[in-house]
């Protein structure tokens, strides 16, 4: 080929070559610091909820839904008089899915809207990084983020997970299941950060405790975009493919899974609902996913056993039987998580109705009243199931399902019980001061 | 997997590496090589590509296959064309400035992201691959459109070629590269030679997107991993110099796919910025670039 450009290098080359590489590196800052939206409220009458919300960044599509499940339940709630007779008003301040900004956000709270709590995160790594926040500015701040960061200890009093379960109760009650029913040689796929690390430290415990044993475990940046690389390390041995992954590229994810196995034997397949959250399993190319199981902390696809509190819940947010927006059957839900929004909201209702918050001068009565609180029964309130709350590791313990993948739904095939899932806690927030 | 498959897969993985990678690569590297400047933007550009090819084979109804070749013919144009205007209304103001042309494409940078964000949604989305054809090895399956990326990379590499090696825009533009003021003493509209040669760098960064969008999926910020892979490539393979690029990226691409299979990801970013960093030191023209005597 041709060279048009060799010839005429001149001496400005190296100054060039500097600015070039300086450049990058502004260009690299400018871009993990995107610029962020939020709405700002004026009065400070209503109880004010800061939402932390994914609204961009890798966790825009739970950010959507998580959105419209807390506004539906703060309309609700205002419907029926709001907490302690005053109007229940969301704060929405985008995070950006990113850590940094997340801590920036809880400041926000505290400082600016002068909200009464802080709520709403899912991400694990935007939980860890706005916590110790949230705990310094003294800001009740309750998450929905299924990370066993909360019940850990490794965070502090103001933090709670009253309306999710944690992936280590999660891994614990369906370990059996999977061990009896799919096989017991398991490789596992997971996000490279402290979600994904619940997952390879607790379902490897889980697991072996069944008598079975992790082969390989296969850690993916969440900001990966190309997947078929990873597969090879897939050992032939392998019985049970466990698979969890979030982030933009989860559908690429799934296809390449399937490109890899194509017609050949595969290993059975169990995956969590995270990989496919907002994903419609009709899509094409992942017809291979027939016959394998996923999680689900909240079946996506209306059941033959549905409850009545499912259906209102659906009616309320706006999800149709397949788990889509009834105003887009393309819009799917994040179904096994959002749910977790609704009732945190009324988790904090309860709360603050025990302790008769007036204003941010109760926080710590409300810390205290959320402590105190130790079941709750499977209600409009509760949709998803009866939850038991340990109010030392701050952390709730509910029910979860195993489905199967038939003709693009899912199907629920196991159900396990709350006592399934509990594991002794590790930590006592009680014991830290206020 | 053995290892014959092994590095059968590693190398396939790298070749589709490649072939996007040298084309956004050699956009950078003709805007670099004929302008003097640095394009940020770049990857936005790449990322615009995709998000208009979402646009028209969403838009499109029928067969996936018109869907994506009307997406190849009018997203690069598209994002042609607003290349084009920011240099002739920015970049020809402030004479092209090294220096003041980052800071400008930098603001291009948030410019184009924000304003996909505003208009796409932060949401990955996904454009119908134009044919399914499945390659079963006795090893591992493979997608047979991946392989087409390779081929088509090949062509549209082969035509930009052909542009500047053989058609009197490629004359011009040569001429423009190795002495601006004496061209434009011949009469060559060096204003505009620039504005095309932007454009044209934009839109080689689209093609690549557009090939690449099917197997992946679209999203606003898809645009940074292209961005410092390309500027990887240009270092490495000498600035401005359109031979060092294509070598770079299948260096690059070829060694990132088979570093991630036998080893890890992770360690094929680092192997590539090592790579920078002592190019930068013992040979700072680059692997193919010449030192002037």
């Amino acid at each position: 080929m041709s060279d048009i450009i060799d010839k005429n290098i001149d001496q400005k080359k190296r100054k060039s070559l500097k600015e070039l590489a300086g450049a990058t590196g502004i260009a690299m800052a400018a871009q993990f610091n995107p610029a962020l939206v939020g709405h700002v409220f004026g009065s400070d009458r209503p109880i004010k909820v800061g939402m932390q919300l994914h609204r961009t960044g890798i966790g825009a599509s739970y950010g959507r839904w998580y959105e419209r499940t807390a506004a539906a339940t703060v309309n609700l709630i205002n419907q029926e008089g709001g907490i302690n007779g005053r109007p229940v008003e969301l704060i929405v301040e985008d995070d950006g899915t990113d850590p940094k900004r997340g801590a920036e956000v809880i400041e926000k709270f505290a400082t600016q809207h002068k909200t009464d709590v802080a709520y709403g995160t899912l991400f694990s790594h935007v939980v860890i990084g706005s916590s110790p926040r949230a705990g310094e500015l003294k800001l009740p701040y309750y998450v929905v983020s299924e990370g066993y960061h909360v019940a850990s200890g490794a965070l502090n009093r103001y933090v709670f997970q009253p309306g999710i379960t944690d992936v280590r109760s999660q891994m614990i009650s369906m370990a059996p299941w999977i061990a009896e029913n799919l096989g017991k040689k398991v490789t596992m796929i997971f996000p490279d950060y402290a979600f994904g690390y619940d997952h390879r430290d607790y379902f490897s415990l889980a697991i072996a405790e069944q008598g079975g044993e992790v082969l390989e475990m296969i850690p993916i940046p969440p900001t990966e975009s190309s997947f078929t690389r990873y597969f090879p390390k897939i050992p032939r041995e392998t019985e049970v493919l466990y698979h969890v992954l979030v982030g933009p590229g989860v559908l690429t994810f799934v296809k390449e899974l399937g490109q890899f196995f194509g017609t050949r034997e595969r290993p059975r397949i169990f995956g969590y609902i995270d990989s496919l959250e907002a994903v419609d399993f009709a899509t094409p190319q992942l017809e291979f996913l027939q016959g394998t199981h996923f999680w689900e902390a909240f079946p996506r696809y209306v059941q033959p056993n549905q409850t009545q509190h499912d259906q209102y819940f659906r009616g309320q947010v706006g999800v149709d039987q397949n788990g889509a927006s009834v105003n887009d059957p393309r819009d799917i839900s994040t179904y096994s998580h959002m749910f977790g929004c609704w009732e945190t909201l009324f988790i904090i209702k309860e709360a603050m109705e025990i302790c008769g918050y007036s204003g941010p001068e109760n926080r710590s009565d409300l810390v205290e009243a959320t402590e105190s609180l130790t079941e709750f029964p499977e209600s409009r309130n509760h949709p998803q199931g009866s939850k038991i709350f340990n109010g030392k590791i701050h952390q709730c313990f509910g029910i979860q399902h195993i489905s199967r993948v038939e003709d693009s739904r899912l199907n629920v095939v196991h159900t396990t019980s709350i006592e399934d899932g509990l594991y002794e806690p590790e930590t006592d927030y009680l014991q830290m001061s206020l | 997997m053995d290892l014959g498959p092994f590095l059968l897969l590693a190398s396939l993985e790298g070749l589709v590496q490649a072939a996007v990678l040298s084309l956004s690569a050699l956009g950078l590297c003709l805007v670099f090589g004929v302008l003097r400047v640095v394009n940020v933007a770049h990857g936005e550009f790449y990322m615009l590509g995709a998000v208009i090819a979402w646009l028209v084979s969403n838009t499109l109804i029928g067969h996936p296959l018109s869907g994506f070749l009307l997406a190849l013919l009018v997203a690069p144009l598209f994002v042609g064309v607003i290349a084009f205007l920011t240099d002739r209304m920015i970049l020809h103001k402030i004479n092209h400035s090294p220096e003041a042309t980052i800071v400008v494409t930098i603001g291009m940078l948030y410019v184009i992201q924000q304003s996909v964000l505003i208009g796409f949604g932060p949401d990955a989305r996904t454009i119908e691959p134009p044919f399914y054809f499945h390659i079963n090895f006795p090893w591992f399956g493979y997608s047979g459109y991946k392989l087409s990326v390779i081929l088509m990379a090949a062509v549209l590499l082969l035509m930009v070629w052909y542009v500047i090696s053989r058609t009197r825009l490629g004359l011009v533009m040569r001429a423009t590269q190795l002495d601006r003021e004496m061209a434009q003493v011949l009469g060559i509209p060096v204003g505009w030679v620039f504005g095309l040669v932007f454009a044209s760098g934009a839109m080689l960064a689209a093609l690549g997107s557009i090939l690449i969008a099917p197997i992946r999926q679209v999203h606003y910020l898809m645009g940074l991993d292209p961005l410092l892979m390309s500027f990887i490539v240009v270092i490495i393979g000498g600035l401005g110099s359109i031979r060092g690029a294509l070598m770079a990226a299948l260096l690059i691409g070829m060694s990132d796919g088979i570093i991630s299979m036998f080893f890890s990801p992770t360690l094929a970013k680092m192997f590539s910025t090592l790579l920078v960093a002592l190019v930068l030191i013992f040979k700072p023209e680059g692997l193919f670039g010449q030192r002037q005597s």
